[in-house]
């Protein structure tokens, strides 16, 4: 099968999901622009009013990068979770796709390329919204859209290795619950890592995606912390190949029977 | 067709892929782990024809069609359609096939003729062509006043249609329908036998499921009886009958004096439901004796059918 071939099919996949996204999109891109709103205005200027600010940012600005990177992560895991198993299970849209000539490991890659998409319109309408209160850099802040992608590529590989072991449509509580919402805390999003005692850093920056995320995020809206944000983008195009492959795998393991 | 040297078979069997052979399967297998659920089937299926699998549930029919349709891959044994291996060409053998699969599952979250456009791209077929044809399709099986509804609001039997037209998208040289009719009402069901004859008349290859005799009897030039995994008898739906029951069933009390004398007389006889089928050429001299001998004073006398022999196959025994 050549990497081409495969290419091409999956965004034939990926399609599918984009035509019934768009059939919804008012609903579809009202949420993502709604909740920025909502997080600036609590943290911004609620928590924000009893910190002055973070290593010389103001606190709205420190946790804008943030909010974009939680919503990176949010659209393409849950994505990848809670849709992939829909459509897998109860609708049986992968069934109906391999009775052609697109492969299972098409439909899955398609649906990565999906979760990763709906990291990218995420990202986007929360950059719009965070470019209207002017908590971000221009331009460096609009490489966020192509970042959010890749990103996306990556939770969304996670969130289908999980997809392809859970018994049924609940047991995405314990990823959500035991991975996601841990990440969502700890990932030096609404305060600094080097809060935390030095060997929980070093855990959160070699296990934790979210945590790179962020860096490159509060990089490209702050203009600073270079290092880190190569540090993130090396370790996302590391971990991200294998995760995807070892997701195609469990994938296949779990519908080829 | 690719020339047999180029098949790398291996294997026991021997056999030659004829110019007309759709499907062709030897000891074709597979297990569930430990579990047998087709047990080393040889099955021929004529391009052109219409070849049916008849079973109970269980038997291993929907098995044997995810087989045949790439989805699942067999544990043992060798399998051919038009000569491509399913191990090894998956693509260009999903390319030739329409399936309509035992359980509905059309993409609910689009409408009829979006389920069939979007079907189209799977098989690179360009959106013009495709347009023209799914139009065709949806009047074809005529569900075309119900195409741009959701699927959810559909009946059972507009559903199976919509999957029907799914399947001919491709313009497939096989149809493989598992169960095509299960659960619809007659009328429905009638208009589906009517477009696969329409279909088979075109010249496409039809295989399908049933536990429906008389969707076997009047579809399938040929059919295999399957159960517990195996095939337990094949041939022509009449030829069947006539060699396994003859031409007509007697059917009497289902009481020990009649078995007795059934028995002292030599002639063979089935346990029905509620009367015993005594299996007859000429029916005359077998109904004397009954009358005059065994003391039966209820007999009827009615051709031989299908359901005759797939029960005499596969028992009474209830199923799963
Ligand atoms: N994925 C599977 N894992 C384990 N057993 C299976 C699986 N699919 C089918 N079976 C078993 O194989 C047997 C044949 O099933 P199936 O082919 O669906 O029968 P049919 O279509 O004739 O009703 C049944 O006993 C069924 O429970
Ligand atoms: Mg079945």
């Amino acid at each position: 099968m050549s990497g081409e071939n495969l290419g091409r099919r999956a965004w034939i996949v990926w399609r599918r999901n984009l035509d019934v996204f768009l059939k919804t999109w008012r609903v579809n891109l009202l949420m993502p622009a709604i909740e920025p709103v909502l997080y600036l205005l609590a943290f911004g200027l609620g928590v924000g009013a009893y910190i002055s600010d973070i290593d010389g940012v103001p606190y709205i600005r420190f946790i804008a990068p943030a909010l974009v990177a939680i919503s990176v992560m949010n659209a393409s895991f849950f994505e990848c979770t809670y849709g992939s198993y829909v459509r897998m299970y109860y609708q049986k849209t992968f069934d109906a796709i391999v009775a052609t000539p697109v492969s299972i490991d098409e439909v899955i890659a398609g649906e990565i390329l999906w979760g990763a998409t709906r990291s990218l319109i995420s990202a986007s309408l929360m950059l719009l919204v965070l470019v209207l209160f002017g908590v971000v850099a221009l331009p460096s802040s609009l490489l966020l859209i192509p970042f959010a992608f890749a990103a996306g590529l990556l939770f969304a590989s996670i969130g289908m290795c999980f997809t392809s072991i859970i018994p049924n449509i609940e047991a995405i509580n314990y990823p959500s619950f035991l991975f996601i919402t841990p990440m969502l805390l700890f990932s030096g999003t609404f305060f600094p890592l080097d809060v935390l005692p030095g060997v929980l850093q070093t855990f959160v920056l070699a296990v934790l995606p979210l945590a790179h995320v962020v860096n490159v995020c509060r990089a490209l809206t702050l203009m600073s912390g270079w290092e880190l944000m190569v540090l993130g983008l090396a370790w996302i195009a590391v971990v991200t190949p294998p995760v995807f492959a070892i997701a195609l795998r469990l994938m296949r393991r779990r519908l080829v029977v | 067709m690719p020339p047999i040297g180029n098949l790398n078979y291996s294997g026991e069997h021997h056999f030659l892929m004829q110019e007309r052979t759709a499907i062709c399967a030897r000891g074709l297998t597979k297990r569930f782990g430990g579990f047998e659920a087709v047990g080393a089937i040889d099955f021929d299926v004529a391009e052109g024809e219409a070849f049916g699998f008849l079973g109970p549930n269980g038997a291993g029919k929907t098995t044997t069609m995810r087989m045949i349709q790439c989805a699942s891959p067999r544990s043992g044994g060798d399998l051919r359609v038009f000569g491509l291996d399913p191990a090894t060409s998956p693509r260009e053998i999903k390319a030739l096939l329409g399936i309509v699969p035992q359980e509905n599952n059309l993409d609910t979250d689009l409408t009829g003729r979006e389920n069939l456009v979007s079907y189209a791209r799977y098989f690179d077929i360009p959106k013009a062509r495709a347009e023209d044809r799914v139009e065709d399709l949806l009047g074809f099986m005529q569900v075309r006043e119900k195409a741009d509804v959701v699927i959810e609001s559909l009946s059972g039997g507009m559903r199976r249609r919509l999957i029907l037209a799914r399947a001919l998208v491709n313009d497939p040289r096989i149809l493989i329908l598992d169960e095509p009719t299960t659960g619809l009402d007659p009328q429905a069901r009638h208009q589906i036998w009517d477009r696969l004859r329409t279909l088979q008349a075109e010249g496409r290859t039809i295989v399908l499921t049933s536990h429906y005799m008389e969707e076997a009897e009047r579809l399938c030039d040929r059919l295999v009886i399957m159960d517990g995994g195996r095939i337990l008898a094949r041939g022509a739906p009449a030829d069947l009958v006539r060699s396994r029951i003859g031409r007509y069933v007697i059917e009497t009390e289902q009481t020990d004096a009649v078995r007795a004398c059934l028995d002292r007389h030599g002639i063979g006889y089935e346990e029905g439901g509620e009367s015993l089928h005594v299996p007859v050429d000429d029916p005359a001299p077998v109904s004397k004796t009954l009358l005059d001998e065994c003391g039966a004073i209820r007999l009827s006398t009615r051709p031989a059918t299908l359901e005759d022999v797939f029960l005499s196959f596969t028992g009474r025994r209830l199923r799963e």
